[in-house]
């Protein structure tokens, strides 16, 4: 086991996680921690020979006054000595550039009596800027060790971890003599109280930090200035802000084609595999009909979420994201909506839970609870496939409007559409909802701008796309599993005796036309088939068989298992190779004979998936965040019912 | 005595020390970041439709609303 607990905290964009991710390398895990949902990153990092640390990595804060569920966990760890994660020592990251407001985080986690070290991060930036420190001086005054480190060039790691070794011979005092009620939440009359206490505070570091600390104010501007002056510009800002939406959602689509085809044929041709070397058997067809489509639903779309997520990582790492906080939020505030709603809008592209989640720092309750009201409408990943099939369906692979491929333009509706009733949605429930207005602390920091680090950029998008596909993973196989069984058994005689009814109705047929015709006797005649026929007058209006119905129903678990559904269903019983996408095609209904995905049916489709609250996660998430069942009630059944009404019209106009 | 000034009335490129308080309901958050009595302010851009406001404050870059902006009191250096 570690020798020594070991906690990182430090302001946001101080670098805190490079440097985690330097000392752990990718020896970490990400949990909850019991009752939330903030992320809990917990690595290990070996100190020295034989001494192994245990680094957890506390959300970023700017204090430890406990404003919000973040915070609220740091000062847990910090404060309670039975904690679990209640560490040997702490280390304090601060960013070279801001020292006065990270010392301030600093005095109060020094104040704790835990042993606590000073990292100053990013000296790489000292000279670029003109800085100069006093290092003993300020490790008196501070009564700390200070190591000066450059997780980006990997500089003063080792003598990081050499005063972590040491961390026994570090003072406990307080630096700040001063602080009646660091820890108890405030009331509002304790507010006067605290503002006292925080300007006393900051007399303290000035003070320390005249002593020690220098800049030449020549250097100490540049490339800010300068790219805000582009990046924020009233017209350029906003000109390059949809350039870049606009060209990630090409991207996205013209780069995943090409993994994602391979994926495709590789499943298929695993299937085939499976089928032709096992011995023949209920395990065989479990594997080739239910198991092997079932988790190729899965990777398939492993190339396009980890595109997504490496794009919002890129703009989050660079300090783009914040500029675009500010350019929005006048616009942003005609919808009721905040410029922080941005970022959730946009990581809702990805994943509405973790959009939910970081809906956290909009303080106007009233905006954030519009903006988790809306972010589902926002098309995430779990969609993706989803489009992707049926775009690949109803629009040829080579159309080009205007030299763009039309695929990639559909896909680009779909994402403004889903924006579009985010918004809409927005502005009537900014009508409707009578929540008294209370003040808006909209409080945004607006970082340096950074060359996003490759290493935290890779660590990220492997850490998100793993857990998303575990989870989504684990859902969809047993789905799956679930599905083949209903699928290949059927309640009644007609499932038993399907070959001998179907051999004595049709007994025209040639042996192979026979095959097909008693497999789907028998999936008609199976559990799921009767499933499917007892809901298709229902969504037979919207252009739907009961196949794509039983997709549907069980899409109401997650989004993302449709293929999947569509992928066991229509290979149970059908031996020939073939990918789901040339079997999706050759589908026509019973009655009519004509092809089941035609252009209506898949707008139809489309904008169901649109539209529709599709998923148990968002609905729990929503529970949480809200407090209630309330709002995710609501929200499922407005959405739903909206989606259904959409795909109603759509069909109906265009069948 | 005539109107006081808060940052709200700045102009971009306007410097100012702040002086005090309008409401005692200011963000607890702003106070943590460094905007307390004492301390200097640069306005560095205001957005596109006038609000919000992007501000040098001692060091921090931060960007707040007019609405608070305007409860912040200060004097024009």
């Amino acid at each position: 086991m570690s020798d020594i607990k070991v906690a990182l905290i430090g302001n946001p964009n101080t670098g805190k996680t490079s440097l985690f991710n330097r000392l752990t390398g990718l020896n970490q895990k990400v949990g909850n921690y019991p009752g939330i949902t903030v992320d809990k990153k917990i690595g290990q990092t070996k100190l020295s020979r034989g001494i192994l640390a245990e680094v957890i990595d506390l959300p970023g804060t700017y204090s430890l006054n406990a404003s919000s569920i973040d915070e609220d966990l740091a000062v847990q760890v910090l404060s309670d000595q039975s904690n679990e994660n209640y560490p040997d020592v702490v280390v304090v990251v601060a960013d070279i550039e801001n020292l006065k407001r990270n010392l301030y985080l600093y005095t109060q986690v020094k104040d704790l009596g835990i042993p606590t070290i000073l990292v100053i991060n990013m000296i790489d930036q000292m000279k670029v800027k003109g800085i100069d420190i006093d290092m003993q001086e300020m490790e008196s005054l501070l009564e700390t060790k200070i190591a000066f480190v450059s997780s980006k060039q990997n500089k003063g790691i080792s003598y990081l971890k050499k005063i972590i070794i040491d961390y026994k011979s570090l003072s406990t005092l307080p630096c700040f003599v001063d602080s009646p009620s660091v820890l108890s939440k405030l009331a509002t009359e304790e507010k006067k109280k605290h503002h006292l206490e925080t300007v006393r505070r900051y007399q303290f570091l000035k003070s320390v930090l005249e002593k020690t600390y220098s800049q030449n104010p020549k250097k100490a501007k540049g490339l800010r200035s300068l790219l805000d002056r582009v990046l924020i510009h009233r017209f350029f800002g906003y000109l390059i802000f949809f350039t870049i939406l606009f060209s990630v959602f090409q991207a996205l689509f013209s780069w995943s084609a090409v993994p994602m085809d391979f994926i495709d044929e590789a499943f298929a041709g695993l299937s085939e595999i499976a089928r032709a070397n096992l011995s023949e058997g209920v395990f065989t067809n479990l594997l080739a009909e239910g198991i092997i489509p079932g988790i190729g639903g899965v990777v398939i779309f492993i190339p396009q979420i980890a595109f997504l997520f490496m794009f919002t990582s890129v703009l989050e790492e660079s300090g783009y994201m914040s500029r675009v906080v500010f350019l929005m939020d006048k616009i942003m505030r005609n919808f009721g909506l905040s410029g922080k709603s941005i970022v959730p809008l946009i990581s809702g592209t990805a994943c509405a839970i973790p959009a939910i989640m970081s809906t956290r720092n909009i303080e106007n309750w009233k905006e954030r609870l519009i903006t988790i009201l809306v972010t589902p409408f926002t098309t995430c990943s779990a969609r993706l496939p989803v489009y992707a099939i049926i775009i690949s369906l109803i629009v040829p692979a080579d159309a080009n409007f205007m030299s763009f491929n039309v695929q990639g333009l559909l896909l680009m509706v779909l994402y403004l559409l889903g924006f579009g009733v985010a918004i809409l949605s927005a502005i009537l429930l900014d009508k409707v909802l009578k929540i008294g207005a209370s003040k808006s602390y909209f409080v945004v920091e607006m970082p340096n701008y950074k060359l996003p680090l490759f290493k935290n950029v890779a660590y990220n998008v492997i850490e998100k796309t793993k857990a998303f596909v575990f989870e989504a993973g684990k859902i969809i196989l047993a789905l799956s599993i679930l599905l083949w069984v209903l699928a290949s058994y059927g309640p009644g005689v007609d499932f038993d005796n399907a070959e001998r009814i179907v051999t004595q109705t049709n007994s025209s047929l040639s042996e192979k036309e026979l095959q097909t015709e008693i497999a789907s006797f028998k999936l008609e005649n199976s559990y799921i088939g009767k499933m499917g026929k007892a809901i298709e007058p229902a969504i037979r209006p919207l252009g739907y068989d009961w196949k794509i119905g039983i997709a549907v129903l069980a899409s109401f678990a997650a989004r993302e298992v449709f293929v999947g559904t569509l992928a066991t269903i229509y290979s149970v019983g059908n031996e020939q190779e073939s990918t789901i996408k040339e079997r999706m095609r050759k589908e026509v209904f019973q009655d009519s004979k004509k092809p089941v995905y035609s252009f209506a049916t898949g707008v139809s489709v489309l904008l169901f998936y649109a539209f529709a609250m599709q998923c148990m996660s968002t609905i729990a998430i929503v529970k949480r965040e809200t407090n209630g069942w309330k709002w995710p009630l609501i929200q499922m059944f407005v959405m739903t019912g909206f989606a259904y009404i959409t795909a109603l019209i759509a069909y109906q106009i265009l069948k | 005595m005539g109107r006081r000034k808060t940052i709200a009335d700045l102009e971009r490129g306007d410097r100012a020390i702040i002086k005090s308080f309008a409401e005692i309901d200011i963000p607890l958050k702003l106070i943590e970041m460094g905007c307390i009595e004492g301390n200097y302010v640069e306005v560095l851009q205001r957005a596109p439709l006038k609000d919000p406001i992007y501000l040098n404050i001692s060091g921090t870059y931060l960007a707040i609303r007019i609405e608070v902006a305007s409860k912040i009191i200060v004097e024009k250096l």
